[in-house]
């Protein structure tokens, strides 16, 4: 059924944590290894090997590059997109089937592939590009969270979680009910702050960001790596060593800032 | 947004075809049982065929076509679902407005409440399909006040053409045919231009920057995709038309119903002249649908690399 739950037992979700993601793409390949068996049939490649490939993924990794006002540099910053599973999400309630919905016991929003009829409204309605089309299967396929891991009794409890949290070698990505202050992903979320992707389009997503923490001043950092002269006697030499250097070389830079790359080399 | 060829021969056919049932179902209620049986059942051969041309190529561009009787289901929260109800649920109505209002079966009391039960459900189901787009925050051209009238008078204008043109052959044409054309072609035109200098000037709704949370506008550029070839989503909602033949085609659109109008009020004087304005009438039509969805940006873009929305 199509009409959302008023409300959810559990709003279970992920915390990503864009400061540790080193952006190296286990969680979306462990996702499409998941997947490819799991609970939503699989999610098929087409042409694979051809120089056009093109598949099916669940979990997508961008690279953003953020150039901030009177900075030089700029940093790198990865970026997991997968569905958000919101608490009002247009793709379930422009379903003309019935084949997605948003379960009342923990929020997930799935797709049924026995009844989805692949008319794509879904995909048109997420704002987050989260749904993408199986051309093989006819079907649209979308993040379940994992439902076959993280309620599956033949796992160890440890490893109920969605395989992209579990295969996350930095830990950034974190598993949990995010309808319970007391969980540790929302106490996790309080602590930092955690973002909502487009909240002025009124999804309420349940997923949230958690962006990266303000740089260190780069002079700062700069300074450091000067050698800062302690005055002993192989410091002398290398001094008086800078200084002879420095005067037999007339077209030396004028530029104060040399000394640094002279002394080091 | 990738403009589907089935999609555009969808709400362009089907369109056309209930403005001619919706006026149909109109005269029948106004004028009772139709003069002529073979120009009455005519007409409504030419809009069911319309409607179910436009219905199966829809169809089409399902991918699981075997399951569309499931999208009947919905009508609780899906325009989608709803359009289909509605859509089918015209076919019975039209059909025993047809046998009433034909001739072919005497009930002339059932011609006036059939006739405008046909034209309510033909207004609704391309209402329904005006919100399935008007509805979809994700594509603010398509989130407008204008785009259900602009589906609705489209829809009466080709229709409206349709019936001077099939009326032509058994001497059934009247002014009052092509003026309908005339004016809703002109309303057409009227309010495509409102909706473009609108959608054109519209507030942005979203940047790269907002939608990813990482800095301020103009201080995030994509670095790095994280495919390497094209994937559903960009080919679905990536598609986009060349600002010069977007322009290029507003204009043709304009000059196509221009020429529409102008055939068809000399149509008053020499009848036949309704078929070529009913012709540039419903290409004009097509090309709108065409730039209606190629001009259209989703909001997902922006992780794909497009500064704003």
């Amino acid at each position: 059924m199509t009409s959302l739950p008023t409300t959810t037992q559990k709003k279970l979700g992920l915390v990503i944590d864009l400061d540790t993601c080193v952006g190296c793409q286990a969680c979306a390949t462990s996702c499409k290894e998941w997947n490819s068996q799991g609970v939503s049939a699989p999610l098929t490649d087409s042409k694979p090997r051809s120089a056009e490939p093109m598949g099916t993924w669940l979990n997508r990794i961008h690279g953003y590059e953020v150039k901030e006002e009177g900075r030089d540099d700029s940093r790198i910053v990865h970026f997991p997109r997968s569905c958000l599973h919101c608490e009002e999400p247009a793709c379930v309630t422009v379903c003309p089937t019935g084949a997605s919905y948003k379960r009342a016991e923990d929020g997930i929003v799935l797709v049924n592939p026995e009844t989805c009829i692949g008319c794509k409204l879904c995909s048109w309605a997420c704002p987050y590009g989260a749904r993408e089309y199986d051309y093989p299967t006819g079907v649209m396929k979308k993040c379940t969270l994992c439902v076959d891991r993280i309620y599956n009794e033949n796992f160890v409890p440890e490893d109920r979680v969605p395989a992209c949290v579990k295969a996350c070698p930095t830990g950034a990505r974190h598993f949990g009910d995010l309808g319970d202050p007391q969980s540790d992903v929302s106490q996790l979320v309080k602590e930092r702050g955690g973002f909502d992707l487009m909240a002025d389009m009124g999804y309420k997503p349940t997923n949230k960001y958690l962006l990266p923490r303000k740089r260190r001043d780069v002079a700062q950092v700069h300074i450091e790596v000067l050698p800062k002269g302690d005055g002993s006697a192989i410091d002398k030499l290398f001094a008086w060593a800078d200084k002879l250097m420095s005067s037999s070389r007339a077209t030396a830079s004028a530029n104060p800032n040399d000394a640094a790359d002279r002394l080091e080399g | 947004m990738n403009p589907a060829y089935s999609v555009i021969l969808f709400t362009t056919a089907s369109g056309a075809g209930y403005g001619l049932l919706f006026l149909l179902g109109l005269v029948g209620l106004l004028h009772g049982r139709a003069s002529s049986t073979a120009f009455a059942i005519t007409a409504l051969v030419v809009a069911l065929a319309l409607i179910t041309i436009g219905l199966l190529s829809s169809t089409f561009h399902l991918g699981r076509p075997e399951r569309a009787w499931r999208a009947f289901s919905q009508w609780r929260t899906s325009w989608l679902s709803r359009e289909g109800i509605a859509a089918i649920m015209t076919y019975p109505i039209a059909l025993d407005f047809g046998l009433f209002w034909s001739g072919l079966v005497e009930r002339d009391w059932l011609i006036a409440p059939l006739g405008l039960l046909t034209s309510l459900f033909c207004a609704l189901t391309v209402f329904c399909t005006g919100k399935i787009y008007s509805t979809l925050k994700t594509i603010p051209r398509w989130h407008h006040p204008l785009t259900v009238p602009g589906y609705l008078l489209f829809a009466l204008a080709t229709g409206a053409c349709l019936l001077a043109s099939f009326a032509i052959p058994f001497q059934r044409f009247q002014p009052f045919q092509a003026g309908i054309a005339v004016f809703a072609l002109i309303a057409c035109a009227a309010l495509k231009q409102i909706y473009w200098s609108f959608t054109d000037t519209a507030p942005i709704v979203a940047t790269m920057a907002s939608a990813t949370g990482l800095g301020q506008p103009g201080q995030v550029r994509q670095w790095e995709v994280p495919h390497t070839t094209t994937n559903f989503i960009q080919k679905e909602m990536g598609f986009v038309v060349a600002r010069k033949h977007a322009v290029f085609l507003r204009k043709l659109v304009e000059m196509l119903i221009f020429i529409a109008v102008l055939l068809m009020l000399v149509a008053l004087q020499w009848h036949w002249l309704a078929w070529p304005a009913t012709i540039a009438a419903l290409a004009a039509t097509t090309t709108e649908r065409w730039l209606f969805f190629a001009e259209a940006e989703h909001v997902s873009m922006l992780y794909y690399g497009k500064q704003q929305v």
